[in-house]
């Protein structure tokens, strides 16, 4: 199953640091982070709750970046 | 600007006034520590407060970190307006970045301005607006001139002129009337138009452009996955050095050559090298590049799905048409009327009425070319042979209208026609009046595309066409293509698009340009499937990773051009970027370039890097 977050992040390279670390949140198959766009994209694995998967991918990011924001 | 960054040009321009007030301040010692902190903690505080958080959270490599290391550093070296000023400039920097992330993020979105707000539902004879989601599919929607087509429908009263250019790039009305589809996302300019939805919202035309362009950058380019890459690496290896270049120098002086070991001198440009660790410049250029290019692309109707197929576009050097529907404009025409007895019209009007019952591609053209309303009771004892044409009697008269067989099976002598395309004899009363010359035409701007191909620096055009041999090498030659085959079945093209993919070079591209009717797999196979006049076309849309809206040729040079001209900006950032960086890590490191050389090569570098990317939005000229 695949859903789009809309973030909020100011620079670019926190952007891709929230991408790696919801990439390597337990329950997440594939994650892509669009600056520009300010969105992100989470293929989570089968069988996985994306409200609690997210809840960790929010908290991981947080811990890279203190400044961002999911909107779940 | 937002309320965070009016806060910090408010906390930039503090800061900036109290240092220079500072520096006629005659202080000396600890009081000159203290009245430096002022600024510095004016305009770094946050900083230090996220350095602190990523201590917590083990983000050693955080910009923060860095930034905060390489100040208090300065500081504690008795460098302070050195160290404010890099805390100074790294705002700035920082706020620049984001505002103009901001703006071309806006300006893209303007450009897109397709979205329309709301439809007006007929509710019995009441019109009612509601959210376009919540239109069900055979709604009637009344749309008034000036407001924007929210949903793909049929016309099924009224007539205008449509403004596509938002869509396609063109900046012709189009007319439409009743009984003809439309599509949302085009301004009605000058009547009532009530349609029916054959679509959902999200289904609609403009939905699936929206939701196309918008995800594109989610569909990384090889450049942005190696800049990413490399970030990653470069931060840590840059402290690392950092961490070198403050010990190992003044051990080795201390150890091996028995000198004075000059801590301060190696931490200073140790501490230089932490203010060139940032990797930003390089990260957001490149993303913003193509985004800005993606943007400007479909500002000209030229829609790319992901960046990395626009970085794909770019390598291009061969490219395969279909001939039908991209080169030709797939409709049969009247274009001449030779050895005729009678006058042009006459002919073309006992045609017309000889071919009245039929609906064949060939009669239909007759009919369009004869203009008036085919009065079918003039016409009697119509007899279809098949495959060969048709006999009538029209106003008494015998009539015969088809090919050569049908003349030879009626024994009327005819004229060959020399020119290419279908023809059409016609016999009256058993006499031979001459023949109508059928043919496809070609698009206006064909000739000037390949042209345009070449000089885009593409080294071969090759045409696939299921038509006959003949025809297809007369396009082909007076459109300058290099290669043709011809009589092809839809199976035949991938197999030719396979083979010319397996004779090219590694690095060079193959598109595969088609109007999405039929070559769906083709579009797949190709490294860049092109679909074009894809106005409403799903499969199309579907299938292809570069839809051009409109169906001119010369938007296919163009769009290539634009894919190089962004590339080209993308290189520049990367090299400009990683060189001017690294430059400034061996001045440093040789101590020649100070603190203010590094701020630059963050900072400077950075601004330079997006003003360059925001280019890539410029491509109306191209």
């Amino acid at each position: 199953m695949k859903k789009t977050y809309k973030i909020d992040v100011d620079c670019a390279n926190c952007a891709n640091k929230m991408e790696e670390a919801a990439r390597k949140t337990a329950g997440v198959k594939d994650a892509t982070v669009n600056f520009m766009m300010l969105k992100m994209s989470v293929e989570f694995e089968d069988g996985q709750e994306p409200k609690t998967v997210m809840k960790e991918v929010l908290k991981n990011c947080k811990k890279v970046e203190d400044d961002c924001e999911i909107f779940l | 600007m937002n309320k965070k960054q009016k806060k910090v040009l408010i906390r930039i321009i503090a800061a900036a006034v109290l240092i220079a007030a500072l520096a006629f301040v005659p202080a000396d010692g600890y009081l000159k520590f203290v009245l430096y902190l002022i600024p510095y903690l004016v305009i770094g505080y946050d900083i230090l407060k996220k350095a602190l958080k990523g201590i917590l959270n083990r983000q050693v490599f955080d910009e923060n970190f860095l930034m905060a290391i390489a100040t208090v550093g300065a500081i504690a070296l008795g460098d302070y307006k050195e160290g404010v000023a890099v805390m100074l400039f790294y705002q700035i920097g920082e706020l620049f970045q984001s505002y103009a992330v901001g703006k071309s993020r806006r300006n893209i979105s303007e450009l897109m301005d397709i979205r329309p707000d709301y439809a007006n539902v007929e509710q019995g004879d009441k019109l009612e607006k509601v959210d376009p989601d919540e239109v069900e599919i055979g709604s009637i929607i009344v749309v008034q001139p000036g407001e924007k087509i929210p949903i793909d429908g049929v016309v099924i009263e009224g007539g205008s002129t449509l403004n596509t250019s938002a869509l396609t790039g063109e900046s012709l009305p189009r007319k439409v009337v009743s009984g003809e589809e439309v599509i949302s996302g085009c301004i009605n300019e000058t009547g009532v138009l009530r349609i029916q939805t054959t679509k959902e919202f999200g289904e609609s035309t403009v939905s699936k452009i929206l939701d196309m362009v918008e995800n594109a950058s989610s569909k990384k380019s090889r450049s942005e996955n190696f800049i990413s890459r490399f970030a990653r690496v470069y931060t840590p290896a840059v402290c690392y050095g950092a961490l070198a270049l403050a010990v190992i120098p003044p051990l080795v002086r201390m150890g091996v050559l028995h000198q004075a070991p000059e801590w301060g001198d190696w931490i200073y440009r140790a501490l230089t090298f932490l203010v060139i660790s940032c990797p930003c410049a390089l990260v957001i250029s490149i993303p913003l590049s193509f985004f800005a290019g993606i943007g400007g692309a479909s500002k000209e109707g030229v829609l790319v799905k992901g960046s990395n197929y626009l970085e794909a576009l770019s390598q291009t050097k061969y490219v395969v048409f279909d001939k039908t529907g991209t080169m030709t404009q797939g409709v049969f025409e009247v274009i001449g009327i030779h050895h005729n007895k009678e006058e042009e019209k006459k002919i073309l009007e006992y045609a017309a009425l000889t071919e009245s019952y039929s609906s064949h591609p060939i009669s239909v053209s007759l009919k369009k070319a004869y203009g008036k309303e085919v009065d079918t009771g003039r016409v009697s004892d119509v007899q279809e042979i098949s495959g060969n044409g048709v006999t009538a009697r029209v106003d008494g008269v015998l009539t015969a209208v088809g090919n050569a067989k049908l003349m030879e099976s009626i024994g009327v002598e005819y004229k060959v026609c020399h020119h290419l395309g279908t023809v059409v004899h016609i016999a009256l009363d058993g006499q031979y009046a001459g023949h109508i010359l059928i043919s496809d035409r070609l698009k206006p701007h064909a000739k000037e595309s390949i042209e345009a191909l070449k000089r885009a620096g593409i080294k071969k055009t090759v045409m696939l066409t299921g038509d006959m041999k003949k025809v297809a090498d007369q396009v082909a030659g007076e459109l300058g293509i290099s290669e043709v085959y011809s009589e092809l079945l839809p199976g035949d093209k991938v197999e030719k698009v396979e083979k010319l993919l397996g004779e090219k070079g590694e690095k060079e591209k193959l598109a595969f340009v088609g109007d999405g009717i039929n070559d769906a797999p083709v579009l797949s196979r190709a490294d860049i499937g092109i679909a074009m006049g894809a106005l409403g076309s799903d499969a199309a849309i579907e299938a292809a990773d570069i839809v051009l809206m409109d169906d001119d040729p010369l938007k296919i040079a163009k769009a290539i051009k634009i894919s190089q001209k962004c590339i080209r900006i993308v290189y520049e950032n990367i090299y400009f970027a990683i060189g001017v960086k690294v430059l400034c890590l061996i001045l440093g490191a040789l101590g020649i370039a100070n603190m203010w050389v590094a701020i630059f090569a963050d900072v400077g570098v950075m601004v330079i890097a997006v003003l360059n990317a925001v280019r890539a939005l410029f491509v109306k000229n191209l």
